[in-house]
């Protein structure tokens, strides 16, 4: 038998290797780059691209984000203060992708990939709720790249098949989306329905995913009882896509509990391009530069373990984490007349 | 050498541990076989179905420690039906025929039987250790008699496994004169254990160095073991919860603080936050840590603990880690040499943070030492990669995944080709690799020209056309193991060198563009090669047209012929 050994010539395959850019121009490119749509999101709507090209614009103008971030707000509470990152440096000045080496052990790599992460899912804010790390952060994302998530791996596997010569290719793709059923009930409590999932992708061991859903499943359970373990509530908006859950045991007041669902949601409310929804705050002067970005108000309320809906911030921490059995994001409208004194506490404003 | 008594040249080949080497020595002429084949007493089968038993056990009569590998990879994730085969019965079975010394079995992606382990557990007397990972088919009664059995057990490690758990007494069942033990892990249990049994097992064995618990054992059980077993170096927590305010966190507190010994730490199947300051004084001591079945385990707290690890060697986390995460594991872990970050929502439902080509490029550039990484991340850019192949040319293992299978550059939408190619042509030690992302043939042209050390490549969902196949197959001297899917290589790949294959363990296609025609030609002009035909879905007829497509298609060099126990829809043709 010959051996095929083809040198790729038509494509310019050879010459590649040796083409390394150098720092120039990779940050010269790093300024050039534009959020892409390559997911196929531009037929989700023109609210996503202009949202995402916001991001970018204001990414590239100044790193001093703070100003503009959307904040959820309990009456009188006040976000913590954010200070530059542990690893040192300031984020401003270090380049996008550092071809040099750098031996200082310290990463070099800016807060500016967010460029190119315009359509990644609005997860930046729920890694920054995580990790607490106090570093300058811009909310991005939106909760309508989050939802064409969903899309894009449909998208991205229909590419995948037509790339293919076969027929059978794309039967067999369409084929694998209907064989794999994936977790009913874990589908059933998480938003995105009917999502095509590839029969053994990711590749990681069934042991593991199996594992993995037990115990989230688990954590599930434990939604709004007391006592140690994680105590996961569900935090749902008013017109948010899907819910979220968080872990009361994770925050110590709620001035932490309502910044870190600030930057869960806020993704959601860029994306509606100021149209209704951002999470306002109380008194300060940073929430009035933000009310004047957005025009709605809303309140976080929550469900005691009698069933009644209160305003959240009467009660103290403890206690309300006691009876918390989950969250609510609701239009200010809505929330009249909930707790006592609703009416009376001033209105958040954005 | 020839001039040395045998038994001078059967000491030297004792210093001769690696199985390569070994058969490479074995090679040199019948002396040197024959003496060779009667000191090797540690036996690797790659493929369980490559040969019979009986032929390993003809050859290999001092054999002591067996290890056996059964399903092909991608039956970890559900690509193989489940009763394919990888069935371990019969090489107990002949090894008990034929008396062999059996003191060592390790078992990788078997059917596993209690059957089996009963054999085992009876037929060998010095029967010393037992690791099955990633195997299924026995239940804790199997376990029960492994630990009545066997006097003289020193290990007793499942890794993974799917085990029916029968909520029996199989801990009771370690005999009162068992005192041997030196490593037990029982983390991938999921029922009840008898704990008062755990303790006095544990509290008999003074040798226990590794123990590693499943969920179900709570903290106040984990204190008293640690306070038994001061000489305990590797420790898998079961469930890590209780009040912070209690008397046993605040001994176990006091108990941690001394523990200098501890060098390896996992688990943590269930955590409360507050507990966590227990454990830091542990991390700065810390070779290896695996946190990847700990999703409870704040962000917060992994930042906290990741910053003590100075020493760390091995780190398995899940991705809510978050790029900011790994900054600080550059900064921290000078020293760490492995790292596998696994996505904690691998279904994409919606909770899940995730990391970037952004860690990868500060973990590169922080660990020089880093030789072998698994990495689920959302995009990856062609740019990073070279840098991270500019600063870690000493990757042995480069296993990178991206969650959308065809994601190409995220920066650039161009193919990931570039950065893959970086990474082959920098570390010319790469033994395996797992490529993702949008790729075309030009990658593989990559990877034939420069990964001359491959042996093992995974590959899923790469565009491109039958050169790409190619050009691996052409270009890798060394490759062992190749494992594709979903992608469109044709007979034309499958056939160009078919005597290829002879030279590797297996070939794996599925999803592709393999016709049945293409299958018959390659099982004809290559009868020492099992060419076998899964048809799962029962849409294929054996005797049918040349031009069906054929899904799913195992091909491996075997001595044993077409196997006896395959299954009605696995075809050798």
């Amino acid at each position: 038998m010959t051996l095929l050994l083809a040198v790729e010539e038509g494509q310019g395959g050879g010459t590649r290797l040796a083409n390394s850019p150098s720092a120039d121009s990779v940050s010269h490119d790093c300024s050039g780059i534009k959020e892409r749509n390559y997911l196929g999101l531009s037929e989700c709507s023109s609210v996503d691209s202009c949202a995402v090209s916001g991001v970018s614009d204001e990414n590239k103008s100044s790193l001093n984000l703070k100003a503009t971030e959307l904040r959820l707000g309990l009456p009188g509470s006040q976000s913590p203060e954010r200070d530059l990152g542990v690893c040192s440096g300031k984020p401003e000045e270090r380049p996008l992708f550092p071809l040099l080496t750098s031996k200082d052990g310290l990463c070099s790599l800016s807060m500016q990939k967010n460029l190119v992460s315009g359509n990644k899912r609005g997860f930046t804010d729920a890694i920054n709720e995580l990790l607490d790390v106090k570093n300058v952060v811009y909310t991005n994302g939106s909760w309508i790249a989050g939802n064409a998530g969903v899309d894009m791996k449909l998208a991205s596997r229909e590419r995948a098949a037509v790339k293919e010569a076969g027929p059978k290719s794309s039967a067999e793709c369409s084929s694998a989306v209907n064989r794999s059923v994936r977790n009913p009930t874990k589908a059933a409590n998480n938003a995105p329905a009917a999502k095509a999932q590839v029969i053994g992708w990711p590749p990681i061991r069934s042991f593991r995913k199996n594992t993995l859903a037990t115990t989230s499943k688990d954590n599930e359970e434990v939604d709004g009882k007391p006592g140690p373990g994680s105590l996961f509530v569900k935090v749902s908006m008013d017109g948010a896509p899907y819910l979220r859950k968080v872990d009361l045991r994770n925050y110590a007041s709620y001035p932490e509990l309502s910044s870190s669902l600030e930057k869960m949601f806020s993704g959601f409310t860029i994306g509606q391009c100021g149209s209704e929804s951002i999470p306002g705050k109380g008194k300060l002067n940073e929430s009035k530069l933000r009310d004047l970005l957005l025009g709605s108000e809303y309140v976080l309320t929550y469900e005691d373990k009698d069933g009644d809906w209160m305003l959240v911030g009467d009660v103290p921490w403890e206690m309300f984490i006691e009876s918390c059995k989950r969250l609510k994001i609701m239009k200010g409208s809505e929330a009249i007349g909930l707790a006592p004194g609703a009416a009376e506490k001033p209105k958040i404003k954005i | 050498m020839n001039y040395f008594p045998d038994e001078v040249i059967e000491h030297v080949f004792h210093f001769v541990n690696s199985n390569k080497d070994r058969n490479s020595i074995s090679l040199v002429c019948k002396l040197w076989y024959r003496i060779e084949r009667f000191s090797r007493s540690r036996v690797l089968v790659g493929n369980c179905y490559a040969i019979t038993p009986e032929r390993v056990i003809a050859r290999f009569p001092c054999l002591k420690s067996l290890f056996l590998k059964g399903k092909p990879h991608f039956a970890d994730f559900n690509l193989v039906p489940q009763d394919w085969g990888g069935y371990v019965y019969p090489w107990i079975k002949c090894l008990e025929k034929n008396r062999t010394n059996l003191e060592e079995l390790r078992l990788k992606r078997m059917i596993v039987t209690d059957d089996s382990l009963e054999l085992v557990a009876k037929s060998f007397s010095n029967f010393k250790s037992l690791v099955l990972v990633s195997c299924e088919g026995f239940t804790t009664d199997g376990l029960a008699a492994i630990a009545a059995n066997c006097r003289f057990l020193r290990e007793l490690d499942l890794q993974e496994n799917e085990i029916e758990d029968h909520r029996g007494q199989w801990l009771n069942c370690f005999s009162e004169s068992c005192t041997s033990l030196v490593a037990l892990n029982f983390a991938c249990l999921k029922g009840d254990i008898n704990l008062a049994a755990l303790e006095r097992l544990v509290a008999r064995s003074p040798n226990l160095k590794s123990l590693r618990l499943n969920r179900s054992v709570p903290v106040e059980t984990l204190h008293r073991i640690l306070v038994q077993a001061p000489q305990l170096v590797d420790i898998g927590v079961g469930s890590f919860v209780c009040d912070p305010e209690s008397e046993t966190f605040l001994k176990l507190t006091a108990l941690l603080q001394k523990r200098h010994s501890i060098r390896s730490l996992s688990g943590f199947f269930e955590m409360t936050l507050y507990c966590a300051p227990a454990i830091y004084p542990l991390f700065s001591n810390l070779i290896s840590l695996n946190l990847s079945y700990a999703p409870a385990f704040p962000g917060k707290e992994l930042i906290k603990i990741l910053q003590l690890c100075g020493k760390l060697q091995k780190l398995w986390v899940l991705d809510c880690i978050g790029d900011k995460g790994l900054e600080i594991v550059a900064y921290s872990c000078k020293e760490l040499q492995e790292l596998r970050v696994f996505p904690s929502d691998p279904d994409g439902d919606g909770n899940a943070t995730f990391v970037t080509e952004e860690g990868l490029v500060a973990i590169s550039s922080g660990c020089p030492k880093l030789n072998s990484l698994l990495y689920f991340c959302a995009q990856m850019t062609n740019a990073a990669l070279i840098t991270v192949a500019r600063n870690c040319p000493n990757f042995i293992r480069f296993r990178l995944c991206i969650l959308d299978p065809t994601k190409p550059d995220a920066a650039t939408l161009q193919p990931l080709d570039e950065g893959f190619g970086a990474i082959v042509q920098a570390c010319k030690g790469l033994r395996r690799l797992s490529i993702s992302g949008h790729l075309t043939d030009q990658v593989f042209q990559y990877i034939g020209m420069h990964a001359k050390n491959l042996e093992m490549l995974s590959v899923a969902f790469a565009g491109g056309s039958d050169k790409g196949m190619l050009h691996v197959l052409n270009g890798c001297e060394k490759l062992n193991k190749l494992e594709i899917r979903d992608c469109p290589y044709g007979d034309g790949a499958l056939l160009n060198n078919v005597r290829k294959y002879e030279t590797m363990r297996s070939l794996w296609m599925s999803s592709c563009n393999i016709s049945m025609g293409g299958c018959r030609m390659l099982a004809k002009s290559m009868p020492r090669l099992n060419v076998e035909v899964i048809n799962e879905n029962g849409d294929l007829n054996r005797d049918g047209d040349d031009d069906q497509l054929v899904d799913k298609l195992f091909v491996y060099r075997t001595l044993a012929g077409p196997r006896t126990d395959a299954p009605d829809f696995v075809w050798t043709l």
